[in-house]
């Protein structure tokens, strides 16, 4: 109550009076707003000169508070504040902090990073990072791979060989993997009967009559499936023909079959159109030398090595 | 008694000025003792050297970049944020049960805006002088003694605000490198911020604003109020003693001693306003119990030492209960505690207490976390077998290296593969990671679900723990 009568004998008029008796209130902003618009007004100011502000022909200014970087090929740059250049500076603080480690790592042998369990923290998160950035778009975020296209590296079971060097042969130069398609060369009941031998070899339900069969022609000279997976059966690392005779299956998929025919028929099928999608890209030039040796001890830990 | 009603003001009304007279008496002693004993250990504690093989010797120092406080022998890390959760609800329970039971004793004795407060009004007090001097310095026109007097008196208060916020600051860095590089410009960025920052608000705080922080910003002074009961001790003024039928006068002739001013129906309150004079809060505590009351007890001690020279007796201000003041016949004034609200707080008090005693002191030296490997969460092997993988992260929290070994039971022994690492080796405060891996037999694999992972400190068999880890398969995952 007080206070509104103390506003209405205080109030202002613009002092100009219409009409012999019109008058208009003059009701200023307080005090405390107009100089906190003010200080905006001034802020806005310095934030022009100090950062990037107004578009300037073909580019912008820039403003004098700068971004200075080193690059990936070790050139100093300087840019006008931008967050990209902040973006390279951090990343480049990272390298920094990081190239103890990858020196490290380039001096250490497999051996001795093996042992060595500082080594092995770094490996194991710098070696995730490296793998979820480059390999586990194929081979799935924990190296499980994909069911006829990408090889799980998570088991022991290893096509191009599991050793600290043939891992690290298989990243630097990349894989193809390759089978003929023999429904060209077969007729379907020997397709059937090579199937039933090759389920036999891991103790799959099978035809036995057929098996025995699909034997000799396994060892014989029309299919010369031995040529690649070896008159064993338990495949060539060296050109990275599967291991016929264990319980992990890339191709055929036949851990998801239900039935015993499920699985000679999932074999059947990829002895019958053969296999030109093995493929990994090399990764030698993508990476530098320690980041493919980082993802050799990464891979082999993966599933235990060999 | 109280009328509940407060002087009605406008919003920006001007601060009035308080020039608080010097007291002595209980409360005063009290008060001082308290603000002594508080600055010791503020400004010395970070100084108190404290002998550590992996850190800093400082007795209290809270290491951000490392992440961990050290107090004295204790090591806190992130992973013990129940320590502080139990800290606070132990501090709030603890400001509950005071208030119920003593009114706003936290205000009056122990918040850091009294404490300062009344360093300030110390200095300003010592350059300028008692109450009349500082009125009259403040009313006299500018002159060379004003001007050397008061600002004696702010450059005085922007130093101790300044060892304040660099004191602060000490507790996050080695105290002796941080003041050395601080004057040498050599410190973080943030240390100059900080220290900048404390001593703006500390010079405006408790130089400048004064009550007004405890009026208009404080939100646990207004709260507190909630807490009030009947029962609870509050400063008050004994107003039926005080105004009596005829109210409070002076003592002239004739009206001087008490059975003089009883037969002329005069109170015992000589209106001599020493209450008011030395009130922090710059209030009439015979407007009875108010808001900006912070309940410091200077009004007590003052008007005791009028009592006492004009003989009456002690207490027309004192702390008592509304109850009681109200009771026909006023008992001697007590806190009472058998309420089942103030019970109530010193029971989740004492259970919180005991609590976090409890967790300090059967900490472990060491963190564990065994993670299985969702991704694949099994592996199926050439021969047949299952795999599970596990991360296992280890901190190792003791003052020391420390050698870690694992082992499992529940599963045949060789089923657990700790690759090159049967144990390993971590750093004070550091964490380590291992991979183990176990692989069982189809047979096993299916009425196998659970296993102990078992991790054990070498030398320290008391300290080995056990914990339960699930075991996928096939068949299992699909149940």
């Amino acid at each position: 109550m007080s206070e509104q009568k103390l506003q209405s004998q205080t109030v202002q008029t613009t002092g100009h009076a219409w009409d012999g008796d019109l008058q208009e209130y003059n009701n200023p902003l307080p005090v405390w707003w107009v100089y906190t618009f003010y200080l905006t007004v001034i802020f806005a100011i310095v934030y022009w000169v100090i950062y990037p502000s107004w578009p300037f022909g073909k580019g912008w200014i820039g403003g004098l508070s700068n971004v200075t970087y080193v690059n990936s090929a070790g050139e100093t740059r300087t840019h006008s504040w931008n967050t990209r250049a902040l973006l390279m500076q951090d990343m480049n603080k990272a390298a920094v902090e990081q190239k103890p480690y990858f020196d490290k790592v380039a001096a250490m042998s497999y051996a001795q990073i093996a042992k060595d369990p500082d080594m092995n923290g770094f490996i194991l998160s710098a070696g995730k990072a490296l793998f979820s950035d480059n390999c586990a778009p194929c081979h799935q975020a924990g190296g499980q791979g994909v069911m006829g296209f990408f090889a799980n590296l998570t088991d022991d079971d290893w096509l191009y060989g599991g050793s600290y060097d043939q891992i690290h042969a298989s990243i630097t130069n990349g894989r193809h993997g390759y089978m003929p398609t023999f429904s060209e060369v077969l007729a379907p009941g020997q397709i059937d009967q090579l199937a039933n031998y090759v389920a036999s070899l891991s103790g799959i339900g099978h035809d036995a009559a057929k098996a025995a069969a699909g034997d000799v022609l396994f060892h014989g000279e029309a299919a010369a499936c031995y040529y690649c997976h070896g008159a064993n059966a338990k495949g060539n690392t060296e050109i990275g023909s599967a291991n016929l005779t264990d319980n992990i299956w890339l191709w055929a998929n036949v851990p998801g079959a239900d039935s015993a025919e499920g699985k000679v028929a999932a074999i059947r099928g990829v002895i019958a159109s053969g296999l030109n999608r093995g493929v990994m890209p090399a990764w030698a030039g993508r990476l530098s030398p320690e980041q493919i040796k980082v993802l050799t001890v990464y891979v082999h830990e993966l599933g235990g090595g060999q | 008694m109280q009328t509940g009603l407060e002087e009605q003001l406008g919003l920006y009304q001007k601060r009035i000025p308080i020039f608080t007279r010097s007291v002595k008496g209980r409360f005063r002693r009290f008060k001082t003792t308290v603000l002594v004993l508080a600055y010791t250990i503020y400004f010395l504690l970070p100084w108190l050297p404290w002998s550590r093989l992996d850190a800093p010797s400082q007795a209290v120092l809270f290491d951000l970049p490392g992440r961990r406080f050290l107090i004295f022998g204790l090591t806190v890390y992130p992973q013990n944020v129940v320590w502080l959760a139990l800290l606070l609800f132990i501090a709030a329970i603890f400001l509950f049960f005071v208030t119920g039971l003593v009114g706003r004793a936290f205000c009056g004795y122990f918040c850091f805006q009294t404490l300062w407060t009344d360093f300030f009004i110390w200095i300003e007090h010592k350059i300028q002088g008692e109450r009349p001097a500082r009125v009259r310095l403040y009313r006299q026109p500018w002159n060379r003694e004003k001007l050397l007097k008061v600002g004696g008196t702010h450059v005085l208060w922007l130093l101790a605000s300044f060892w304040t916020g660099l004191t602060f600051v000490a507790y996050y860095a080695y105290a002796p490198q941080l003041v050395l590089d601080f004057v040498t410009g050599q410190a973080a960025a943030v240390a100059y911020f900080t220290v900048g920052i404390l001593t703006l608000t500390t010079y405006a705080a408790a130089g400048l604003m004064r009550e007004q922080i405890c009026t208009y910003v404080c939100p646990y002074g207004r709260f507190q109020s909630v807490m009030y009961e009947p029962e609870t001790l509050a400063v008050h003024y004994d107003a039926k003693r005080g105004d009596a039928i005829h109210g409070r006068a002076s003592p002239r002739a004739g009206q001087r001693t008490l059975a003089e001013r009883h037969e002329k129906g005069l109170g015992d309150c000589v209106d001599c306003g020493l209450c008011v004079q030395v009130c922090p809060a710059g209030i009439d505590i015979r407007d009875g119990l108010q808001y900006k009351c912070i309940s410091c007890g200077l009004c007590i001690d003052a008007c005791n030492s009028i009592m006492d020279s004009f003989g009456y007796p002690r207490g027309l201000i004192r702390y008592d209960s509304e109850k009681n003041l109200a009771a026909a016949v006023p008992a001697a004034p007590r806190a009472e505690w058998k309420r089942l609200k103030t019970v109530g707080y010193g029971v989740a008090l004492i259970l919180m207490s005991g609590y976090l005693v409890y967790s300090i002191v059967t900490r472990g030296s060491y963190d564990r976390a065994v993670n299985q490997i969702r991704q694949p969460l099994y592996v199926v092997l050439s021969n047949g077998d299952i795999r599970n993988r596990y991360q296992v992260r280890i901190t190792n929290k003791a003052a020391q290296d420390q050698t870690y070994e694992f082992s499992a039971s529940g599963i045949p022994a060789g089923a657990l593969d700790l690759g090159n690492f049967r144990e390993i080796t971590i750093k004070p405060g550091h964490s380590g990671l291992v991979q183990v891996s176990v692989h069982l037999t189809p047979e096993m694999a299916e009425h196998t679900r659970h296993f102990e992972l078992i991790v054990s400190p070498r030398g320290k068999p008391g300290e080995a723990r056990s914990e339960t880890v699930r075991f996928d398969s096939p068949k299992a995952s699909h149940d």
